[in-house]
Protein backbone atom coordinates (compact mmCIF):
# COMPACT_ATOMS: atom_id res chain seq x y z
CA UNK A 1 0.00 0.00 0.00
CA UNK A 2 1.58 3.32 -0.91
CA UNK A 3 1.06 5.92 1.04
CA UNK A 4 1.66 10.06 0.21
CA UNK A 5 2.28 12.16 2.81
CA UNK A 6 1.23 15.40 1.45
CA UNK A 7 2.55 18.58 2.25
CA UNK A 8 -0.18 19.93 3.97
CA UNK A 9 -0.04 16.89 6.27
CA UNK A 10 3.84 18.00 6.78
CA UNK A 11 3.14 20.82 7.38
CA UNK A 12 0.55 20.23 10.29
CA UNK A 13 3.08 17.58 12.00
CA UNK A 14 5.64 20.24 11.75
CA UNK A 15 3.64 22.64 13.16
CA UNK A 16 3.26 19.95 15.84
CA UNK A 17 6.52 20.10 16.64
CA UNK A 18 6.80 23.47 16.54
CA UNK A 19 9.03 23.74 13.79
CA UNK A 20 9.45 26.59 11.21
CA UNK A 21 9.30 25.25 7.60
CA UNK A 22 9.41 26.77 4.19
CA UNK A 23 7.34 25.92 1.29
CA UNK A 24 10.57 24.22 -0.94
CA UNK A 25 11.30 22.12 2.51
CA UNK A 26 7.57 20.36 2.73
CA UNK A 27 7.90 19.38 -1.38
CA UNK A 28 11.25 17.46 -0.52
CA UNK A 29 10.27 16.05 3.38
CA UNK A 30 7.13 15.02 1.29
CA UNK A 31 8.25 12.46 -0.67
CA UNK A 32 10.72 11.40 1.54
CA UNK A 33 8.26 10.82 4.09
CA UNK A 34 6.42 8.93 1.61
CA UNK A 35 8.84 6.12 0.92
CA UNK A 36 9.72 6.18 4.64
CA UNK A 37 6.49 5.17 6.10
CA UNK A 38 5.77 2.71 3.15
CA UNK A 39 8.93 0.92 4.33
CA UNK A 40 7.57 0.94 7.84
CA UNK A 41 4.18 -0.66 6.91
CA UNK A 42 5.92 -3.94 6.24
CA UNK A 43 5.25 -4.29 10.15
CA UNK A 44 2.01 -5.11 9.12
CA UNK A 45 3.16 -8.07 8.07
CA UNK A 46 3.38 -9.45 11.39
CA UNK A 47 0.64 -10.79 13.86
CA UNK A 48 0.33 -9.05 16.97
CA UNK A 49 -2.66 -10.61 17.94
CA UNK A 50 -2.47 -11.15 21.79
CA UNK A 51 0.95 -9.59 22.04
CA UNK A 52 1.57 -6.57 24.76
CA UNK A 53 3.04 -3.43 23.73
CA UNK A 54 6.37 -3.31 25.69
CA UNK A 55 6.53 -0.97 28.33
CA UNK A 56 10.04 -1.46 30.40
CA UNK A 57 12.85 -3.18 29.13
CA UNK A 58 14.84 -3.06 32.12
CA UNK A 59 12.30 -5.00 34.19
CA UNK A 60 12.37 -2.28 36.53
CA UNK A 61 10.02 -1.82 39.27
CA UNK A 62 8.81 1.37 40.74
CA UNK A 63 11.51 3.16 42.33
CA UNK A 64 10.66 5.26 45.18
CA UNK A 65 12.28 7.67 47.65
CA UNK A 66 11.86 10.47 50.32
CA UNK A 67 11.24 13.42 49.22
CA UNK A 68 14.35 15.37 50.58
CA UNK A 69 15.24 19.12 50.28
CA UNK A 70 18.58 19.24 49.09
CA UNK A 71 20.56 22.42 47.41
CA UNK A 72 20.11 22.53 43.89
CA UNK A 73 21.37 25.09 41.32
CA UNK A 74 20.94 28.69 42.34
CA UNK A 75 19.05 30.60 40.18
CA UNK A 76 22.01 32.73 39.12
CA UNK A 77 24.01 29.60 37.68
CA UNK A 78 20.55 28.39 36.03
CA UNK A 79 19.86 31.92 34.50
CA UNK A 80 23.51 32.08 32.87
CA UNK A 81 22.08 29.86 30.04
CA UNK A 82 19.09 31.90 29.18
CA UNK A 83 18.41 34.32 26.08
CA UNK A 84 16.58 36.73 28.25
CA UNK A 85 15.82 37.12 31.84
CA UNK A 86 14.39 39.88 34.10
CA UNK A 87 14.66 40.08 37.77
CA UNK A 88 15.58 36.56 38.28
CA UNK A 89 13.02 35.05 35.43
CA UNK A 90 13.57 33.82 32.19
CA UNK A 91 12.00 36.18 29.52
CA UNK A 92 9.80 35.45 27.03
CA UNK A 93 7.14 37.37 24.72
CA UNK A 94 3.64 37.08 25.13
CA UNK A 95 2.27 33.57 25.84
CA UNK A 96 -0.92 34.04 25.75
CA UNK A 97 -2.23 35.84 22.32
CA UNK A 98 -4.79 38.41 22.10
CA UNK A 99 -6.68 36.83 19.48
CA UNK B 1 58.24 4.69 22.43
CA UNK B 2 55.11 6.59 21.11
CA UNK B 3 53.06 7.77 24.20
CA UNK B 4 49.97 8.21 22.09
CA UNK B 5 49.46 4.31 21.20
CA UNK B 6 49.47 3.03 24.53
CA UNK B 7 46.33 0.92 26.03
CA UNK B 8 45.34 1.73 29.13
CA UNK B 9 47.26 -0.65 30.68
CA UNK B 10 50.51 0.16 29.53
CA UNK B 11 50.00 4.05 30.07
CA UNK B 12 48.59 2.73 33.72
CA UNK B 13 52.29 0.77 34.14
CA UNK B 14 54.42 3.21 33.14
CA UNK B 15 52.54 6.41 35.41
CA UNK B 16 52.61 4.28 38.27
CA UNK B 17 56.30 2.69 37.61
CA UNK B 18 57.21 6.68 37.40
CA UNK B 19 58.74 6.09 34.08
CA UNK B 20 56.32 8.65 32.37
CA UNK B 21 53.86 11.26 33.64
CA UNK B 22 50.38 11.99 33.00
CA UNK B 23 51.74 15.79 31.66
CA UNK B 24 53.79 14.33 29.18
CA UNK B 25 51.15 11.09 27.95
CA UNK B 26 48.78 14.58 28.36
CA UNK B 27 50.74 16.82 26.39
CA UNK B 28 51.87 14.22 23.60
CA UNK B 29 48.00 13.08 23.15
CA UNK B 30 47.67 17.59 22.70
CA UNK B 31 50.55 17.56 20.36
CA UNK B 32 49.28 15.03 18.26
CA UNK B 33 45.14 16.08 18.36
CA UNK B 34 46.70 18.92 17.02
CA UNK B 35 49.04 18.02 14.03
CA UNK B 36 46.70 14.81 12.91
CA UNK B 37 43.45 16.10 13.32
CA UNK B 38 43.76 18.68 10.68
CA UNK B 39 42.98 15.71 8.71
CA UNK B 40 40.80 13.57 10.69
CA UNK B 41 38.57 15.96 12.32
CA UNK B 42 37.10 14.53 14.97
CA UNK B 43 37.45 17.41 17.56
CA UNK B 44 34.58 19.73 18.31
CA UNK B 45 36.20 20.91 21.47
CA UNK B 46 39.60 20.38 22.22
CA UNK B 47 40.47 21.13 26.00
CA UNK B 48 44.29 21.74 26.34
CA UNK B 49 44.23 23.99 29.57
CA UNK B 50 41.90 21.56 31.45
CA UNK B 51 43.17 18.90 30.60
CA UNK B 52 46.74 20.00 31.75
CA UNK B 53 45.59 21.19 35.13
CA UNK B 54 43.46 17.74 35.24
CA UNK B 55 47.19 15.54 34.26
CA UNK B 56 48.96 17.47 36.95
CA UNK B 57 46.44 16.75 39.71
CA UNK B 58 46.82 13.20 38.22
CA UNK B 59 50.53 13.08 39.11
CA UNK B 60 50.32 14.47 42.35
CA UNK B 61 47.72 11.53 43.21
CA UNK B 62 50.51 9.46 41.52
CA UNK B 63 52.92 10.69 43.60
CA UNK B 64 51.61 10.57 46.73
CA UNK B 65 50.13 6.92 46.37
CA UNK B 66 46.71 7.99 46.95
CA UNK B 67 43.67 6.52 45.19
CA UNK B 68 44.86 6.01 41.92
CA UNK B 69 43.08 4.21 39.86
CA UNK B 70 43.54 2.36 36.65
CA UNK B 71 42.46 5.51 34.76
CA UNK B 72 44.52 8.20 37.02
CA UNK B 73 45.96 10.29 34.48
CA UNK B 74 45.06 8.82 31.48
CA UNK B 75 43.94 10.75 28.49
CA UNK B 76 40.36 10.37 27.04
CA UNK B 77 37.76 12.46 25.08
CA UNK B 78 33.87 11.93 25.27
CA UNK B 79 31.08 12.52 22.35
CA UNK B 80 29.52 15.66 22.69
CA UNK B 81 26.39 14.50 23.90
CA UNK B 82 27.39 14.06 27.40
CA UNK B 83 27.19 17.02 29.69
CA UNK B 84 30.42 18.56 30.87
CA UNK B 85 30.39 21.48 33.43
CA UNK B 86 32.04 24.80 31.99
CA UNK B 87 33.06 22.85 28.86
CA UNK B 88 30.75 23.37 26.04
CA UNK B 89 28.24 20.53 24.94
CA UNK B 90 27.03 20.76 21.24
CA UNK B 91 25.48 17.50 20.23
CA UNK B 92 26.80 19.02 17.05
CA UNK B 93 23.70 20.56 16.33
CA UNK B 94 23.26 24.80 15.81
CA UNK B 95 21.03 24.81 18.33
CA UNK B 96 23.51 23.75 21.43
CA UNK B 97 26.54 25.68 19.11
CA UNK B 98 27.34 27.74 22.19
CA UNK B 99 25.78 25.80 25.04
CA UNK B 100 27.98 25.44 28.66
CA UNK B 101 26.16 23.17 30.86
CA UNK B 102 26.36 24.09 34.41
CA UNK B 103 26.50 20.34 35.28
CA UNK B 104 28.25 17.51 34.69
CA UNK B 105 26.87 14.12 33.85
CA UNK B 106 27.39 11.28 36.35
CA UNK B 107 29.66 9.45 33.76
CA UNK B 108 31.74 12.72 33.75
CA UNK B 109 31.79 12.72 37.38
CA UNK B 110 33.29 9.22 37.58
CA UNK B 111 35.72 9.65 35.20
CA UNK B 112 36.80 12.76 37.03
CA UNK B 113 36.41 11.29 40.06
CA UNK B 114 38.98 8.31 38.55
CA UNK B 115 41.46 10.90 37.89
CA UNK B 116 41.02 10.37 34.15
CA UNK B 117 42.28 13.95 31.84
CA UNK B 118 39.62 15.09 29.59
CA UNK B 119 41.25 16.20 26.53
CA UNK B 120 38.37 17.08 24.52
CA UNK B 121 34.65 16.29 23.10
CA UNK B 122 34.15 14.37 19.51
CA UNK B 123 31.88 14.82 16.92
CA UNK B 124 28.38 13.27 16.31
CA UNK B 125 25.66 12.98 13.80
CA UNK B 126 23.14 15.86 14.99
CA UNK B 127 21.51 14.62 18.36
CA UNK B 128 23.06 11.48 17.60
CA UNK B 129 20.54 11.17 14.39
CA UNK B 130 22.85 9.35 11.42
CA UNK B 131 25.30 6.83 10.65
CA UNK B 132 28.32 8.40 9.27
CA UNK B 133 28.81 11.53 11.18
CA UNK B 134 27.63 13.54 8.14
CA UNK B 135 24.85 14.88 9.82
CA UNK B 136 27.26 17.28 12.35
CA UNK B 137 26.10 20.34 11.97
CA UNK B 138 29.92 21.62 11.91
CA UNK B 139 31.59 19.41 10.04
CA UNK B 140 32.20 16.27 8.62
CA UNK B 141 34.62 13.58 10.42
CA UNK B 142 37.13 11.36 8.21
CA UNK B 143 37.85 7.80 8.42
CA UNK B 144 41.17 7.43 9.44
CA UNK B 145 41.85 4.15 7.43
CA UNK B 146 41.21 6.27 4.07
CA UNK B 147 39.81 9.70 4.37
CA UNK B 148 37.46 9.94 1.45
CA UNK B 149 35.06 7.86 3.65
CA UNK B 150 32.93 7.83 6.58
CA UNK B 151 34.05 6.78 10.27
CA UNK B 152 30.46 5.56 10.87
CA UNK B 153 28.06 7.04 13.35
CA UNK B 154 26.80 8.61 15.24
CA UNK B 155 29.33 7.96 17.73
CA UNK B 156 31.52 8.85 14.52
CA UNK B 157 34.07 11.20 16.47
CA UNK B 158 34.64 9.32 19.17
CA UNK B 159 35.33 6.24 17.25
CA UNK B 160 37.96 8.23 14.26
CA UNK B 161 40.00 9.34 17.41
CA UNK B 162 40.41 6.26 18.97
CA UNK B 163 41.33 4.83 15.56
CA UNK B 164 43.89 7.81 15.30
CA UNK B 165 45.26 7.40 18.30
CA UNK B 166 44.22 11.00 19.42
CA UNK B 167 42.96 9.60 22.84
CA UNK B 168 43.74 6.54 24.84
CA UNK B 169 39.96 5.87 25.09
CA UNK B 170 37.09 7.56 24.59
CA UNK B 171 33.49 7.41 25.41
CA UNK B 172 30.54 6.74 22.87
CA UNK B 173 27.12 6.81 23.37
CA UNK B 174 24.62 3.84 21.50
CA UNK B 175 21.21 4.24 20.84
CA UNK B 176 21.13 1.74 18.06
CA UNK B 177 24.65 1.08 16.59
CA UNK B 178 26.06 4.57 17.60
CA UNK B 179 29.09 3.02 19.20
CA UNK B 180 29.22 -0.38 17.38
CA UNK B 181 28.97 0.48 13.87
CA UNK B 182 31.29 3.26 14.25
CA UNK B 183 34.01 1.23 16.13
CA UNK B 184 33.61 -1.58 13.46
CA UNK B 185 34.62 1.22 10.45
CA UNK B 186 37.50 2.30 12.49
CA UNK B 187 38.97 -0.77 13.94
CA UNK B 188 38.06 0.02 17.25
CA UNK B 189 36.57 -1.99 20.19
CA UNK B 190 33.98 -0.58 21.88
CA UNK B 191 30.40 -1.78 23.95
CA UNK B 192 27.18 -0.98 24.26
CA UNK B 193 26.07 -2.24 27.53
CA UNK B 194 22.99 -3.21 28.88
CA UNK B 195 20.47 -0.67 29.16
CA UNK B 196 20.63 0.46 32.56
CA UNK B 197 24.07 -0.50 33.71
CA UNK B 198 25.44 2.74 33.09
CA UNK B 199 23.88 6.07 34.73
CA UNK B 200 22.61 8.38 31.70
CA UNK B 201 22.08 11.60 33.95
CA UNK B 202 23.34 14.65 31.91
CA UNK B 203 22.81 12.60 29.17
CA UNK B 204 21.59 14.46 26.05
CA UNK B 205 18.71 12.68 25.40
CA UNK B 206 17.84 10.89 22.46
CA UNK B 207 16.17 7.27 22.78
CA UNK B 208 15.58 7.31 26.50
CA UNK B 209 14.66 3.85 26.42
CA UNK B 210 17.45 3.32 24.45
CA UNK B 211 20.38 5.30 25.06
CA UNK B 212 23.02 3.78 26.19
CA UNK B 213 26.95 5.28 27.03
CA UNK B 214 29.83 2.90 26.67
CA UNK B 215 33.29 2.82 26.12
CA UNK B 216 35.50 2.71 23.22
CA UNK B 217 38.79 1.36 23.18
CA UNK B 218 42.32 -0.59 21.56
CA UNK B 219 40.90 -3.69 22.82
CA UNK B 220 38.40 -5.46 25.26
CA UNK B 221 40.88 -5.17 28.30
CA UNK B 222 40.63 -1.69 28.33
CA UNK B 223 36.67 -1.14 27.26
CA UNK B 224 36.35 -3.47 30.50
CA UNK B 225 38.35 -1.46 32.47
CA UNK B 226 36.71 1.63 31.51
CA UNK B 227 33.21 0.02 31.68
CA UNK B 228 33.63 -0.99 35.28
CA UNK B 229 34.91 2.95 36.11
CA UNK B 230 31.64 4.35 34.49
CA UNK B 231 28.88 2.11 35.47
CA UNK B 232 26.54 1.77 38.25
CA UNK B 233 23.61 2.36 40.08
CA UNK B 234 22.96 6.53 40.26
CA UNK B 235 19.98 8.00 42.58
CA UNK B 236 19.42 10.57 39.30
CA UNK B 237 18.67 7.70 37.18
CA UNK B 238 16.35 5.65 38.57
CA UNK B 239 16.39 3.15 35.44
CA UNK B 240 20.21 1.81 36.42
CA UNK B 241 20.28 -1.46 38.06
CA UNK B 242 21.15 -2.10 41.40
CA UNK B 243 23.08 -4.61 41.48
CA UNK B 244 26.48 -3.95 41.95
CA UNK B 245 29.17 -4.10 39.50
CA UNK B 246 31.25 -6.86 38.74
CA UNK B 247 35.00 -6.78 38.61
CA UNK B 248 34.84 -7.25 34.55
CA UNK B 249 38.95 -7.68 34.44
CA UNK B 250 39.34 -10.07 37.15
CA UNK B 251 38.18 -13.40 34.97
CA UNK B 252 38.77 -11.78 31.83
CA UNK B 253 41.32 -14.58 30.91
CA UNK B 254 39.07 -17.39 31.83
CA UNK B 255 38.58 -19.58 29.00
CA UNK B 256 36.15 -19.55 26.24
CA UNK B 257 35.95 -23.71 26.17
CA UNK B 258 32.65 -25.46 26.07
CA UNK B 259 30.98 -21.97 25.74
CA UNK B 260 27.75 -21.43 23.05
CA UNK B 261 28.44 -19.45 20.22
CA UNK B 262 25.03 -18.85 18.36
CA UNK B 263 24.98 -17.61 14.89
CA UNK B 264 21.74 -15.59 13.87
CA UNK B 265 21.25 -17.35 11.07
CA UNK B 266 18.96 -14.03 9.54
CA UNK B 267 22.06 -11.97 9.89
CA UNK B 268 23.73 -14.06 7.28
CA UNK B 269 21.93 -13.21 4.05
CA UNK B 270 22.06 -11.65 0.78
CA UNK B 271 23.33 -7.74 0.41
CA UNK B 272 26.68 -9.33 2.73
CA UNK B 273 29.86 -7.24 1.44
CA UNK B 274 32.02 -10.64 0.51
CA UNK B 275 35.12 -9.60 2.37
CA UNK B 276 32.93 -8.81 5.70
CA UNK B 277 31.31 -12.62 5.48
CA UNK B 278 34.62 -14.15 5.10
CA UNK B 279 36.03 -12.43 7.80
CA UNK B 280 32.45 -13.71 9.77
CA UNK B 281 33.30 -17.03 9.01
CA UNK B 282 37.33 -16.73 9.71
CA UNK B 283 36.02 -15.32 12.86
CA UNK B 284 33.62 -18.37 13.65
CA UNK B 285 36.84 -20.79 13.05
CA UNK B 286 38.96 -19.04 15.74
CA UNK B 287 35.98 -19.62 17.82
CA UNK B 288 35.94 -23.03 17.16
CA UNK B 289 39.75 -23.32 17.53
CA UNK B 290 39.22 -21.62 21.45
CA UNK B 291 36.82 -24.69 22.31
CA UNK B 292 33.69 -22.63 21.45
CA UNK B 293 30.91 -24.30 20.41
CA UNK B 294 29.24 -23.29 17.48
CA UNK B 295 25.44 -23.57 16.46
CA UNK B 296 22.82 -21.61 14.07
CA UNK B 297 19.87 -19.60 15.79
CA UNK B 298 17.26 -17.95 14.84
CA UNK B 299 16.16 -14.28 15.62
CA UNK B 300 12.93 -14.70 13.46
CA UNK B 301 12.00 -11.06 13.54
CA UNK B 302 14.92 -9.53 12.63
CA UNK B 303 13.66 -7.88 9.62
CA UNK B 304 11.30 -5.82 11.57
CA UNK B 305 14.74 -4.93 13.99
CA UNK B 306 14.70 -1.53 11.80
CA UNK B 307 11.07 -0.58 11.16
CA UNK B 308 10.59 -0.84 14.91
CA UNK B 309 13.85 1.43 15.66
CA UNK B 310 13.31 4.12 13.74
CA UNK B 311 9.60 4.29 14.68
CA UNK B 312 10.18 4.46 18.31
CA UNK B 313 13.20 7.11 17.65
CA UNK B 314 11.39 9.11 15.67
CA UNK B 315 8.47 9.22 18.53
CA UNK B 316 11.26 9.40 21.53
CA UNK B 317 12.93 11.80 19.95
CA UNK B 318 10.20 14.03 19.08
CA UNK B 319 9.53 14.54 22.73
CA UNK B 320 12.91 14.74 23.71
CA UNK B 321 13.94 17.70 21.62
CA UNK B 322 10.73 19.90 22.64
CA UNK B 323 13.47 21.05 25.52
CA UNK B 324 15.41 22.59 22.42
CA UNK B 325 12.60 25.63 22.19
CA UNK B 326 15.06 28.92 22.28
CA UNK B 327 13.95 30.43 25.85
CA UNK B 328 15.89 28.36 28.38
CA UNK B 329 19.79 27.33 26.81
CA UNK B 330 20.82 27.55 23.54
CA UNK B 331 20.10 29.35 20.18
CA UNK B 332 17.25 31.53 20.64
CA UNK B 333 15.92 33.20 17.23
CA UNK B 334 13.66 36.02 17.80
CA UNK B 335 13.94 38.47 15.93
CA UNK B 336 10.47 39.98 14.92
CA UNK B 337 8.36 37.43 17.17
CA UNK B 338 5.31 38.22 18.27
CA UNK B 339 4.46 35.22 20.87
CA UNK B 340 6.70 32.44 22.08
CA UNK B 341 5.23 30.00 19.36
CA UNK B 342 7.39 31.91 17.09
CA UNK B 343 10.38 32.08 18.84
CA UNK B 344 10.18 28.39 19.05
CA UNK B 345 9.29 27.78 14.84
CA UNK B 346 11.93 30.50 14.47
CA UNK B 347 14.76 29.05 16.44
CA UNK B 348 13.90 25.31 15.55
CA UNK B 349 13.94 26.21 12.14
CA UNK B 350 17.31 27.75 12.31
CA UNK B 351 18.89 25.46 15.02
CA UNK B 352 17.62 22.02 13.59
CA UNK B 353 19.57 20.38 10.84
CA UNK B 354 17.45 18.61 8.02
CA UNK B 355 17.89 15.04 9.48
CA UNK B 356 16.49 15.92 12.93
CA UNK B 357 13.53 17.82 11.49
CA UNK B 358 12.21 14.70 9.54
CA UNK B 359 12.55 12.21 12.40
CA UNK B 360 11.00 14.73 15.27
CA UNK B 361 8.29 15.47 12.26
CA UNK B 362 7.88 12.05 11.67
CA UNK B 363 7.65 11.35 15.08
CA UNK B 364 5.03 13.59 15.58
CA UNK B 365 3.68 12.01 12.57
CA UNK B 366 3.37 8.36 14.29
CA UNK B 367 2.25 9.46 17.49
CA UNK B 368 -0.88 11.85 16.14
CA UNK B 369 -3.94 10.76 16.33
CA UNK B 370 -5.36 8.26 14.04
CA UNK B 371 -1.82 7.17 13.59
CA UNK B 372 -0.87 5.71 16.84
CA UNK B 373 -2.09 2.36 16.64
CA UNK B 374 -0.78 1.53 13.62
CA UNK B 375 2.82 2.70 14.21
CA UNK B 376 3.82 3.37 17.24
CA UNK B 377 1.63 0.86 19.42
CA UNK B 378 2.35 -1.66 16.90
CA UNK B 379 6.07 -1.01 17.42
CA UNK B 380 5.89 -1.22 20.76
CA UNK B 381 4.20 -5.28 20.50
CA UNK B 382 6.77 -5.99 17.68
CA UNK B 383 9.48 -4.70 20.27
CA UNK B 384 8.38 -7.62 22.76
CA UNK B 385 8.51 -10.42 19.96
CA UNK B 386 11.93 -8.78 19.49
CA UNK B 387 13.03 -9.18 22.64
CA UNK B 388 11.66 -12.60 23.34
CA UNK B 389 13.92 -13.85 19.51
CA UNK B 390 16.73 -13.04 21.85
CA UNK B 391 15.49 -14.57 24.93
CA UNK B 392 14.72 -17.88 23.27
CA UNK B 393 18.09 -17.60 21.63
CA UNK B 394 19.25 -17.33 24.96
CA UNK B 395 18.41 -20.13 26.42
CA UNK B 396 20.55 -22.05 23.51
CA UNK B 397 23.61 -20.30 23.78
CA UNK B 398 25.70 -18.41 25.59
CA UNK B 399 26.85 -15.27 23.16
CA UNK B 400 25.24 -14.65 19.54
CA UNK B 401 27.90 -13.17 16.62
CA UNK B 402 27.19 -10.88 14.04
CA UNK B 403 28.48 -8.70 11.63
CA UNK B 404 28.58 -4.66 12.92
CA UNK B 405 27.43 -3.84 9.11
CA UNK B 406 27.17 -5.55 6.24
CA UNK B 407 29.81 -3.37 4.27
CA UNK B 408 32.90 -1.59 5.52
CA UNK B 409 32.79 2.08 5.33
CA UNK B 410 31.06 3.59 2.96
CA UNK B 411 32.20 7.10 1.12
CA UNK B 412 31.50 10.39 2.20
CA UNK B 413 28.52 11.91 0.57
CA UNK B 414 27.81 8.46 -0.58
CA UNK B 415 24.56 7.94 1.23
CA UNK B 416 23.23 11.43 1.94
CA UNK B 417 20.69 12.33 -0.58
CA UNK B 418 18.30 9.21 0.68
CA UNK B 419 17.56 9.12 3.95
CA UNK B 420 16.16 5.37 3.87
CA UNK B 421 19.23 3.89 2.51
CA UNK B 422 21.31 5.41 4.98
CA UNK B 423 19.39 4.06 7.57
CA UNK B 424 19.44 0.47 6.30
CA UNK B 425 23.37 0.38 6.93
CA UNK B 426 22.01 -0.06 10.75
CA UNK B 427 20.32 -3.11 9.97
CA UNK B 428 22.78 -5.29 12.36
CA UNK B 429 23.30 -3.14 14.78
CA UNK B 430 19.54 -1.24 15.90
CA UNK B 431 18.01 -4.68 17.48
CA UNK B 432 19.80 -4.89 20.39
CA UNK B 433 18.41 -1.44 21.80
CA UNK B 434 14.69 -2.30 21.48
CA UNK B 435 15.62 -5.74 23.75
CA UNK B 436 18.16 -3.81 26.36
CA UNK B 437 20.88 -6.66 25.66
CA UNK B 438 24.54 -5.59 25.66
CA UNK B 439 26.71 -5.79 22.54
CA UNK B 440 30.57 -5.58 21.95
CA UNK B 441 31.69 -4.75 18.34
CA UNK B 442 35.62 -5.45 17.65
CA UNK B 443 37.90 -5.68 15.01
CA UNK B 444 37.49 -8.87 12.89
CA UNK B 445 39.68 -8.67 9.76
CA UNK B 446 39.88 -6.44 6.71
CA UNK B 447 37.85 -6.46 3.11
CA UNK B 448 39.78 -3.97 0.61
CA UNK B 449 41.93 -2.73 3.69
CA UNK B 450 39.02 -1.27 5.17
CA UNK B 451 38.15 -2.38 8.61
CA UNK B 452 35.61 -5.31 9.36
CA UNK B 453 33.63 -5.31 12.64
CA UNK B 454 31.84 -7.60 14.40
CA UNK B 455 29.48 -8.04 17.68
CA UNK B 456 28.83 -10.11 20.19
CA UNK B 457 25.70 -9.88 21.74
CA UNK B 458 25.26 -11.10 25.24
CA UNK B 459 22.87 -11.66 27.89
CA UNK B 460 20.70 -8.74 29.91
CA UNK B 461 23.96 -7.85 32.66
CA UNK B 462 26.36 -10.59 31.00
CA UNK B 463 28.98 -7.81 29.67
CA UNK B 464 31.43 -10.25 31.66
CA UNK B 465 31.30 -12.93 29.25
CA UNK B 466 31.13 -10.01 26.38
CA UNK B 467 34.50 -9.18 27.90
CA UNK B 468 36.00 -12.82 28.09
CA UNK B 469 35.07 -14.24 24.89
CA UNK B 470 36.22 -10.67 23.30
CA UNK B 471 39.73 -10.78 24.90
CA UNK B 472 40.29 -14.40 24.16
CA UNK B 473 39.72 -13.80 20.51
CA UNK B 474 42.37 -10.72 20.52
CA UNK B 475 45.06 -13.06 22.29
CA UNK B 476 44.54 -15.28 19.29
CA UNK B 477 44.28 -12.40 16.71
CA UNK B 478 46.11 -8.97 16.25
CA UNK B 479 43.49 -7.16 14.07
CA UNK B 480 42.84 -4.68 16.71
CA UNK B 481 46.66 -4.00 16.98
CA UNK B 482 46.81 -2.42 12.98
CA UNK B 483 47.18 0.89 12.94
CA UNK B 484 45.64 3.28 9.96
CA UNK B 485 48.05 4.64 7.91
CA UNK B 486 48.06 8.39 8.77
Amino acid sequence: MAQTIDTKTVKHVAFLVRLGISEDEAQTFSGQFSSIIDYFNMLNEVDTENVPPASDIANAENVLREDVVKPSMSREEFLKNAPNSERGYVKVPTVLGDE
Amino acid sequence: MELTQLSIREAHELLTTKKISSVELTQAMLDRIHDVDKKVKSYVTVTDDLALEQAKKADERIAKGENVTPLTGIPFSMKDCISTRDVRTTCSSKILENYVPQYNATVTNKLADSGAVLVGKTNMDEFGMGSSCENSAFFNTHNPWDLERVPGGSSGGSAAAMSASLATFTIGEDTGGSVRMPAGFTNVTGIKPTYGRVSRYGLIALVSSFDSIGPMTRDAYDCATVLEAIAGHDPHDSTTYNSPVPNYTKDIDKPVKGMKLGIPKEYFVAGMEAGVEAAMQESIRQFEKLGMEVREVSLPHTKYGLPVYYLLLFAEASANLARMDGTRFGLSVSDGAKDVIDIYLKTRHEGFGDEVKRRIMLGAYALSAGYYDAYYLKAQKVRTLLRRDFETAFSKVDILLAPTCPTTAFKLGEKTSDPLEMYLSDIYVVATNPAGVPALALPAGFSNNMPVGMQLIGKHLEESTLFQVAHAYQQVTDWHKQQPPL
